[in-house]
């Protein structure tokens, strides 16, 4: 099973490269960006073929390693 | 196998007169793994087919060279039983490509260079050349090489300690990144590449293999065109972090009596690698690349001989030692794997799933490749500009705050600051003055590093160029205190198919010989980068030159930092004023014309002795050399470094005019700031070396002759806006 | 005194610090290889500066989770001082033993320079021999420096004290001007509520001797001997 997890900033929490993205954007002429926040993204393969279980184990992961809950959220897409 | 087709042989750069050769050498058709090794240790980056005549005219002896050029790095005896080893290399072209990483690889190779040899790399150097500023193109590249280079170099935690950063419009499509890297050994410690023992094993540890940069060695060795950011995909990428063990892990096999020879894995991979070991200690090997870690699946032999993935070594063990070797690689996570052995067949034997895929002889493929005596015109002289040939400045102040906020004088601390240069705990000079300083760890001495060259010179007059570039390493390296021990070299030039190109290469070789000779001053290691060219527009010539110095006693150097209010600043050598090719004729009358200044390389000694001398007698308070902008650009740096003001006074007896005076840049100058400038003077009259005082210390403005007065904190705000100010453009 | 510090795959700062604690103990600190966690028991436990795996991920994530690290929080909180600098501050705050985290500096990029500290208190193992209020000299050396805490935990690091250090100008101020990398309320260093851990990004390890340069340094040092000994 592949499980995809976002790893994004909190809301609230300054992102300066997300920043620079967004102003970096709009001097290559791109108007209308409101916001840009940068994140990771980590694609694992997991041999754990039960949904449950293998969420249970990947938000165990995120919480104790993938993602600094200080500072970021995180999602997790699975995918058989 | 394919069938070898003149296009597959024109796709590997290869002539019809090298193929010739190759199916000589042969003995029959080669197959697409065979020919893709011809092509990779043939290249012009790897066999230095067009300038080996001329690199071998360089002095490359004396008391202190303990190895010079021929091996990863040079070694020079620095005393108390330890070696300085170092070298300089370009990663011009990956770094044009994707700066960021090709700069950062740049780095770790010449690292790699160095600690293969048995060094811990102490200090890092880069000498970085971009296009106009103006150009689209720059901004982009300054902030990814610089970022590459700071990446790659803080984390694996050497010091960069000194470097260059020059804008031309000739690198706007061939920018020039050279890095260059320090090491410390014991003196009867250093290890080399030269293979010995049938039937020891080969071992490959680091990385895994992978298939990138493919073509890597060819590929810095062709004139690039518009398409060339679609060869994207062949650069490399570097991981600094697996760098860091391979240092601390080899380091750590070198302690043990295991190894044989090592060599890292650089241009051309295992190919170059294999082939210079076995070639150097006349044997054969036998490699089977079942055993290779490879990092993608369905890699063939061409790809896994052919690859430039980084952060790999070779090595040659003692029969017995791979348990003990294998124990320490796993400590650091590193891959180790036995791969082959030596053979006495002194040929090269590829063995893949079973067959042998690849067959070729060594020796002839190492040493016979094509050596060209490349057809050269010498470049023609230009006719001088005199002191009296240009304006007298309204106001020279003005000139100079003009001069310190252009590109090419405005601070680089914008750069340095992202470079750490300080880790390891022993630089006591860092960025910002004449050379880097960095302590041997644990004793008194210390070792003074720089790079250094004068494109704009080179292309006036490549003789004087050359040895102005040498001499100004010289001078750096003397105006901190030390001793110039030896150099490297990293040549820069365009396409040496056109005899002008090749007259500037055979030019600038000349003047450094001279240099080199005159001053003590060998060359120990060095590199040849051809081909930077674009649209048949080639690069300024550029030999940047890096060189070593040994202080005996850290406590006595000096800085460019005025030591208190009332001193006398001394200048030291010969003032007529040159203003060809000088900084101010280009920045402020608009003017690149004229020749490059004269190095008198005996006065050049004996100046650089004297203030030798009194750095070491501990009687001067600082001292700075003088180079571009003249004696002007140089008391501004001193006052900016010193936080002081400073007035310049011109002697009542010179006669130049106050502009090429304040602005001309002749050479073998330094100037020196003291107390009781009254015994200097006269030591430097008892060594026969011209001294003059030429201002003095104090306030918190900078008045010159000819000119107002500006405050310090301005022109410092001058000087250091330009380069921040440019980026966030 | 006997010190141990933790030497982690990517860790470069091992050897300055080893220096500058033998300058101030008189004696050889004790070098910990991360994957040896059962060390002698020490006075001071030192995590050095550096890159611990490259920083890939984020930096000190994968480091605060190696066995060693276990170790050290247990002893931690036990009362056994324990001073992280630089990637050894990022460690920390990963692992929990201070709070907050270190994120991106604001500019984006890596910084190397002398810059200027206020020390908050003296009244610390760390800072016995700095005046409170005093301004040091000190260098910064990171890429990732930028000092977060959500506004609770901000408000309870001021009210506790726990703040250690904040960047400042030569003149001693403390505003934006001075602030090198968007930290919260120019915070460089961070004490535990206990105050035996101490996390801080710039290097006093590399100001101890006047040939680098300066020995403001050398005060914490030598504090740490004098309240350990």
């Amino acid at each position: 099973m592949k499980a995809r997890i976002h790893v994004t900033l909190k809301n609230g929490v300054l992102d300066p490269q997300g920043k620079a993205i967004e102003h970096t954007l709009g001097s290559l002429g791109f108007d209308g960006v409101n916001e840009a926040r940068q994140g990771k993204f980590i694609e694992l393969d997991i041999a754990e073929t039960d949904e449950a279980k293998a969420r249970e184990t990947v938000t165990a992961m995120c919480e104790k390693l993938l993602a600094n809950t200080v500072i970021e959220n995180y999602s997790i897409d699975l995918e058989q | 196998m394919s069938e070898i087709t003149p296009e597959i042989v024109a796709e590997h750069g290869i002539n019809e007169e090298e193929y010739a050769l190759v199916l000589e050498i042969m003995g029959r058709e080669p197959n697409l793994l065979e020919l893709g090794i011809f092509s990779v240790m043939w290249s012009e980056h790897c066999s230095y087919k067009s300038s080996k005549k001329w690199l071998k005219t360089l002095p490359t002896e004396g008391p202190q060279v303990i190895m010079g050029p021929g091996e990863n790095a040079g070694v020079i005896d620095i005393g108390d039983g330890n070696a300085a080893i170092f070298k300089m290399e370009s990663h011009n072209h990956p770094s044009f490509i994707e700066p960021y990483q090709g700069a950062a690889t740049g780095v770790g190779g010449i690292l790699r260079d160095v600690f293969t040899m048995g060094a811990r790399p102490i200090a890092n150097v880069n000498a970085l050349r971009f296009g106009e500023p103006d150009h689209p193109k720059t901004r982009h590249l300054v902030s990814g090489v610089v970022a590459g280079v700071g990446g790659y170099g803080n984390c694996v935690g050497v010091p960069t300690v000194a470097g260059e950063v020059e804008f031309d419009p000739s690198y706007n499509g061939n920018i020039l990144v050279n890095a260059m890297t320090v090491g410390l050994a014991k003196a009867d410690r250093i290890f080399t590449a030269q293979a010995s023992g049938v039937g020891n094993p080969v071992v490959y540890v680091g990385s895994k293999t992978g298939r990138d940069g493919i073509h890597g060695a060819t590929m810095a060795s062709a004139e690039f065109d518009d398409d060339s950011d679609e060869k994207r995909p062949t650069v490399q990428v570097g991981d600094p972090f697996t760098e860091k063990l391979l240092i601390e892990a080899c380091l750590e096999l070198m302690q043990t009596d295991a190894i044989v020879a090592i060599q890292d894995m650089g241009a051309a991979g295992l190919t170059s690698s294999s082939f210079e070991m076995a070639s150097s200690g006349d044997m054969g090997v036998e490699l089977n690349l079942d055993q290779v870690p490879q990092r993608e699946e369905g890699m063939t032999p061409y790809e896994m001989m052919l690859s430039e993935s980084q952060e790999r070594m070779l090595i040659i063990l003692k029969p017995g030692k791979e348990d003990l070797a294998r124990s320490i690689m796993d400590k650091w996570d590193l891959d180790f794997a036995v791969i082959g052995k030596l053979t006495d067949s002194k040929r090269m034997v590829l063995k893949f799933h079973g067959d042998v895929v690849g067959d070729l002889p060594i020796k002839p493929l190492a040493h016979h490749s094509p050596e060209y005596d490349r057809p050269w015109v010498p470049t023609p002289d230009s006719d001088d500009v005199l002191a009296s040939d240009i304006q007298e400045a309204a106001d020279t102040t003005q000139a100079l705050k003009t001069l310190m906020s252009s590109p090419n004088m405005s601070s680089r601390r914008w750069v340095w600051e992202q470079y750490d240069h300080m880790v390891m705990g022993d630089t006591i000079q860092r960025p910002g003055g004449d050379a880097g300083v960095v302590r041997v760890h644990g004793t008194d001495r210390a070792l003074a590093v720089t790079s250094d060259c004068t494109p704009r010179y080179c292309k006036a007059n490549p003789v004087r160029g050359g040895a102005q570039a040498v001499a100004e390493t010289y001078r750096n390296i003397t105006a901190v205190g030390a001793t110039p021990l030896a150099i490297t070299d990293n040549m820069n030039f365009g396409n040496p198919e056109r005899p002008e190109i090749m007259g500037q290469f055979v030019g600038c070789i000349e003047g450094m010989r001279d240099a080199c000779l005159a001053l003590d001053y060998p060359v120990v290691s060095g590199n040849v980068s051809l081909y930077n060219e674009t649209n048949g527009k080639g690069i300024l010539p550029t030999p940047v030159i890096g060189g070593v110095g040994l202080i005996k006693n850290s406590d006595k150097t000096a800085t460019v930092t005025f030591g208190s209010e009332g001193e006398s600043l001394v200048l030291i050598g010969d003032s007529i004023g040159h203003v060809g090719m000088s900084i101010y004729l280009d920045v402020i009358e608009g003017r690149r014309e004229g020749n490059a200044p004269v190095v008198d390389l005996a006065a050049e000694r004996k100046n650089g002795d004297f203030v030798r001398s009194q750095i070491e007698g501990g009687f001067v308070e600082s001292c700075h050399d003088l180079s571009d902008g003249g004696l002007a650009a140089a008391v501004a740096d001193m006052a900016i470094a010193s936080n002081m003001g400073v007035e310049v006074i011109k002697p009542a007896e010179v006669e130049t005019p106050t502009t090429a005076w304040l602005f001309g840049e002749d050479q073998g100058r330094y100037l020196i700031s003291i107390g009781d400038a009254e015994s200097l003077l006269e030591a430097a009259e008892e060594a026969g070396v011209s001294a003059a005082i030429v201002g003095r210390t104090g306030g918190n403005d900078l008045t010159l002759p000819g000119g107002s007065t500006i405050s310090v904190a301005e022109l410092r705000a001058c000087n250091e806006a330009w380069m921040p100010n440019y980026m966030a453009g | 005194m006997k010190a141990a510090v933790i030497v982690f795959p990517g860790s470069n700062c091992d050897r300055d610090i080893q220096v500058a604690l033998r300058q101030s103990m008189g004696s050889e600190p004790q070098m910990v290889w991360h994957k040896d966690a059962d060390f002698d028991d020490v006075d001071l436990i030192c995590l050095p500066g550096g890159f611990s795996y490259g920083d890939y991920l984020r930096c000190g994530a994968m480091s605060a989770k190696s066995p060693v690290m276990k170790e050290v929080v247990a002893r931690a909180n036990k009362g056994v001082p324990v001073l992280g600098i630089c990637n050894g501050f990022q460690i920390l705050t990963e692992c929990g033993l201070v709070p907050g985290a270190l994120m991106r500096n604001s500019n984006l990029k890596f910084v190397c320079r002398d810059l200027h500290l206020k020390v908050e208190r003296n009244d610390t193992v760390f800072t016995k021999q700095y005046q409170a209020g005093q301004n040091i000299r000190i260098p910064v050396a990171h890429h990732d420096g930028n000092y977060f805490v959500d506004a609770e935990g901000l408000k309870a690091l001021e009210d506790n004290g726990q703040v250690a250090f904040r960047y400042s100008a030569e003149d001693g101020s403390v505003n934006d001007h001075s602030n090198p990398n968007g930290s919260l309320n120019n915070i460089a260093g961070v004490y535990n509520a206990k105050g035996n851990v101490l996390g801080m990004m710039p290097h006093p390890e590399r100001l101890c001797e006047d040939v680098l340069g300066g020995t403001d340094g050398r005060p914490m040092f030598d504090s740490l001997v004098a309240a350990l000994s």
